[in-house]
């Protein structure tokens, strides 16, 4: 595998958490053994001349969302890490490369989501040297529900496992809380709720690679434009048998509707 | 099609008073969807027929489109006593003043009536309204009341539990200058939508056009609502 592509540690980015279900966040045990979260609420207590955003945990409110089309896949997410109401990072890329046509789209908290991440790829090296070819997306997603399932009292991460592999072309896999389900697209995070509606109306089955293109930039723009946890720029990634394609969409370049 | 599993959601196995089901003990909530638009020459304003009470669907046929005046709806949200109480005393008020005008009131002074309401006793309510209506000064007119009790006035506008679902809908498919069938199929399409994702939302969609000749009423049962399937 290029040694170029692994995914960037960021040692700076404490975290980020999905808003959608703050009933979910409520009723968890407060146990947070692999976020830094814990951490950072200790230390808030001792010290309150700090200005909040330090201590409040990073939270990347988040809109992501991966589509097949016949051949392949196309990622989408958009780039607002936030800690509180300051925007700490407004350009991560939360599409992480899992292997060299398998990526995942990262939600939740994020240093929960960049853990999994980055173990699941150590995990699919070993792997696919082991088998001697390429990986299966399916063996990626498996790898990713397993931890998401067994640690799912002290993780708050979703991820989203999308590739092509050769022996079932295009995949996307979601693994919310332990569970693994393929589905021809999925979107994820706190800004997805905004969209429901809209990707529901406009999905069709056997759409081409442009049009899958076409539609996860509108489905962002849409959510970015509603969530104001989501925002700043839209990455796309493009898997087929040739490879992977990574795209940055700017902020004006983006769709724009009927308000705006 | 995402998978949407509400891990959290707190369901009382055992509840202290096993003699009352749990439903009883719950408040009566219209966890709902409405919408309204405007288009040249009226309104046309939508709304599902779910009432609950926790998990229990108490009214599975509610009308939550109520008329105010004769050319004035409102679109109800929240709270089904508070909003009920909120628009029977709206009514009254604006009857009164209709009369003293000796002319058909505004769809501005509804809305307003509204707000000056749901701001005064924004803590104790839960309601969010929509007020929507034809009058001859300005045509058609949607204002929206949320919780909390500010007031604007908008082309179109969603509220409701349902209404997070469709805003990505809505700001991608309405249009200026569509015309009232047009209006019409657009928010059929965006209660089907709401309904399928949201819990709290269902049954029938109640639809309303206002124009200066009058009201049209529309209801499209469970089964002739469009369909959107992805699996």
């Amino acid at each position: 595998m290029d040694i170029s592509k692994r995914p960037q540690t960021f040692e700076r980015q404490k975290g980020f958490s999905n808003t959608v279900r703050t009933e979910q966040v409520s009723t968890r045990p407060a146990t947070y053994y692999l976020s830094g979260a814990k951490i950072k609420r200790f230390k808030m207590l001792e010290e309150s001349s700090e200005p909040g955003w330090l201590s409040e945990e990073v939270k990347t409110g988040t809109t992501i969302i991966a589509i097949e089309f016949d051949g392949g896949v196309v990622l989408g997410s958009d780039s607002r890490v936030s800690a509180g109401e300051t925007v700490v990072n407004r350009v991560m890329n939360k599409l992480s490369l899992l292997h060299d046509k398998i990526y995942c789209a990262l939600s939740g908290s994020a240093a929960d989501a960049q853990t999994i991440a980055e173990m699941v790829n150590y995990q699919l090296d070993v792997h696919s040297i082991e088998v001697g070819e390429d990986p299966q997306v399916r063996s990626a997603a498996t790898l990713v529900k397993n931890i998401s399932y067994k640690y799912k009292e002290e993780l708050s991460a979703h991820l989203i496992v999308a590739g092509w592999d050769k022996r079932g072309g295009g995949q996307v896999y979601v693994t919310l809380n332990g569970l693994l389900s393929r589905q021809p697209f999925a979107v994820g995070g706190s800004g997805s709720a905004y969209v429901y509606g809209f990707v529901d109306a406009e999905y069709r089955k056997a759409m081409s690679k442009e049009d899958c293109q076409q539609f996860v930039v509108n489905t962002l723009s849409l959510a970015m434009s509603r969530d104001g946890s989501s925002g700043g720029v839209a990455y796309l990634v493009t898997i087929d048998e040739k490879g992977a394609e990574e795209k940055c969409i700017l902020g004006n370049e983006l769709p724009t509707f009927y308000d705006q | 099609m995402a998978a949407y599993m509400s891990a959290g959601r707190s369901a009382n196995a055992f509840s202290t008073h096993d003699f009352v089901p749990e439903w009883a003990q719950e408040e009566v909530s219209t966890g709902t969807t409405i919408m309204a638009v405007e288009f040249d020459g009226g309104v046309v304003i939508g709304a599902d027929s779910r009432t609950t009470t926790g998990a229990y669907i108490a009214n599975r046929v509610t009308d939550k489109l109520t008329p105010i005046h004769d050319h004035i709806f409102c679109c109800r949200s929240g709270s089904a006593a508070d909003t009920q109480a909120v628009a029977d005393a709206v009514t009254y008020q604006l009857g009164f003043h209709s009369i003293e005008l000796d002319e058909p009131p505004l769809v501005q002074t509804a809305a307003n009536l509204f707000q000056q309401m749901c701001y005064r006793y924004r803590e104790e309510l839960m309601a969010g309204i929509i007020v929507a209506g034809w009058d001859k000064r300005r045509g058609g007119q949607v204002y929206t009341v949320p919780m909390g009790g500010m007031i604007v006035r908008q082309p179109v506008s969603v509220g409701g539990s349902g209404s997070s679902y469709i805003y990505g809908f809505m700001d991608s498919n309405y249009k200026p200058g569509m015309t009232k069938e047009e209006c019409l199929h657009f928010c059929t399409q965006a209660l089907a939508l709401a309904m399928e994702r949201d819990g709290s939302s269902g049954g029938v969609a109640r639809l309303a056009a206002i124009t200066e000749e009058g009201l049209e009423r529309r209801v499209v049962l469970g089964h002739q609502l469009p369909k959107f399937s992805n699996t």
